[in-house]
């Protein structure tokens, strides 16, 4: 019985306390409007309150958003210590036809090679299953993959093993001072059972 | 001489003791129960748990095992991090070095190995577990959302921490799994749409991932700042979620009476 009462008192205290915060409320507006202010100042500042909070906000999200993307952009470095995409091979009369010169598979990722018929041509160091190195088998002439046993033709045609199609070329040329120019931007892609020289003629370079 | 609970009662009767366990410990259930409660490192911990909840034919208690990886991996990765330099001229041998020279280190290093196989196996039977008995449904699917996450974040620990040897297996894994990004749609050189939205190697996702066209030094070096700190950051913070939504979402899982 008595905790009863004292909960109804404590109900009866809240309600007070609920009723004296309603007059403060109400004394509080009647002295706005007695200092001037009024119920459309009031308004008036709820918008002014709107506007500041869109404002804040929207500062905030795009400050975030613009440091976003300097993170993002801060993964792409302008200098790039790599080997360049364009390099010089030497000079045609340094390979002999029938060659396949690896000697800028290391740095490069690139074949010059030499067809009998004299062409000379690039290619890329890559299998076109998976992306491992091939080696070249020169006494058995041809491309060796070590991941998967794919096996090319010195064209990079493929013949064996599970790579879907040749390995890819690059633009070789003729550069001013007469040394082969290697291009690695300029790339042909290899054709499912085509061979490269007939699909891009392009890709041989005759002297 | 002194007997020894003399020297407990001098140990428990200082300052020192008091500031840090502040009450005088009884082993009652009130008293273990305020152990569990006003200790940092258990308050996430629910102080009493009901008796179904700890069977473990049914949780095989296999997230709180993958937590327990990550601690091991996250020691014996700090202290492996002593004698590493993610360089290329330098990783490979670094780790031999730990293997045949560091003393202890050829143990820390398989810790760290065999711990990683081990909490990716253990993180798949916990969702397995999660998956089976039902536990990712309502309330519990912001959690199952959560733990996707970390099991992604788990793969790419695994993926990252396969290029810091710098040895032929790494190299290749890192080579072919980056292929994977420039081949796909929108993000990569190599995957559709790449002609017409100039996507090349120099500005495609792989190309973010390496720090380069090709996989060299700042592939190495990236790979290992993603793996020792970036990730872990990120899989902590989830991680805080993920437990303290257990205990939101009414406690571990349990059967159904």
């Amino acid at each position: 019985m008595l905790r009863l009462r004292k909960k109804v008192s404590i109900e009866s205290k809240k309600k007070t306390a609920m009723q004296d915060e309603k007059k403060l409320v109400t004394e509080q507006k009647k002295e706005i409007i007695d200092r001037g202010g009024t119920e459309d100042a009031q308004a008036k500042s709820g918008e002014r309150r709107k506007f500041l909070m869109r404002v804040g906000w929207g500062s905030l999200a795009g400050f975030l958003a613009i440091n976003s993307a300097a993170f993002l952009r801060f993964f792409y470095p302008r200098v790039l210590f790599e080997p360049p995409s364009q390099f010089k091979v030497g000079f045609p009369d340094e390979y002999p036809p029938g060659q396949v010169n690896s000697q800028y598979q290391r740095e490069y990722g690139t074949w010059v090679i030499r067809l009998p018929d004299g062409a000379f041509f690039a290619m890329e160091t890559k299998c076109t299953h998976l992306g491992c190195t091939p080696s070249w088998m020169e006494s058995q002439k041809k491309f060796k993959c070590p991941c998967h046993g794919s096996g090319y033709y010195i064209t990079g045609l493929n013949f064996e093993g599970p790579a879907p199609r040749p390995m890819d070329r690059f633009k070789i040329s003729v550069a001013e001072d007469g040394q082969l120019l290697v291009d690695k931007t300029i790339k042909f892609p290899g054709v499912p059972g085509k061979e490269s020289s007939e699909v891009y003629p392009q890709s041989l370079l005759r002297v | 001489m002194k007997s020894l609970p003399e020297i407990s009662e001098k140990v428990r009767k200082n300052l020192i003791w008091k500031s840090i366990f502040r009450r005088d410990y009884r082993n009652s259930i009130r008293d273990r129960a305020q152990a569990v409660f006003g200790n940092v490192f258990l308050h996430l911990h629910p102080v009493q748990v009901r008796e179904s909840a700890v069977k473990l034919r049914f949780t095989w208690g296999m997230g709180g095992i993958t937590f327990f990886a990550f601690i091991l991996l996250v020691i014996t990765g700090v202290v492996l991090m002593f004698y590493y330099h993610p360089s290329i001229d330098q990783a490979y041998t670094d780790i031999k070095d730990l293997e045949f020279q560091v003393p202890f280190g050829v143990i820390l290093r398989n810790l760290h190995r065999w711990g990683a196989h081990f909490m990716v196996i253990v993180v798949m039977i916990h969702m397995f577990r999660v998956f089976m008995t039902g536990s990712y449904k309502a309330p519990r699917q912001f959690n199952w959302g959560i733990g996707v996450f970390l099991l992604v974040l788990t793969f790419l620990l695994s993926f990252t921490g396969y290029l810091t040897p710098w040895d032929q297996l790494g190299f290749w894994a890192i080579t072919v799994g980056t292929n994977m990004g420039a081949a796909t749609p929108l993000l990569g050189y190599q995957g559709p749409f790449s002609e017409y939205l100039h996507i090349t190697p120099y500005n495609d996702i792989r190309f973010a991932l390496l720090g380069g066209a090709q996989v060299g030094g700042n592939a190495l070096l990236r790979s290992y700042i993603w793996h020792c700190v970036a990730i872990p950051l990120i899989s902590i913070i989830l991680m805080f979620v993920h437990f303290w939504r257990v205990r939101k979402d009414g406690g571990i899982s349990k059967p159904q009476k």
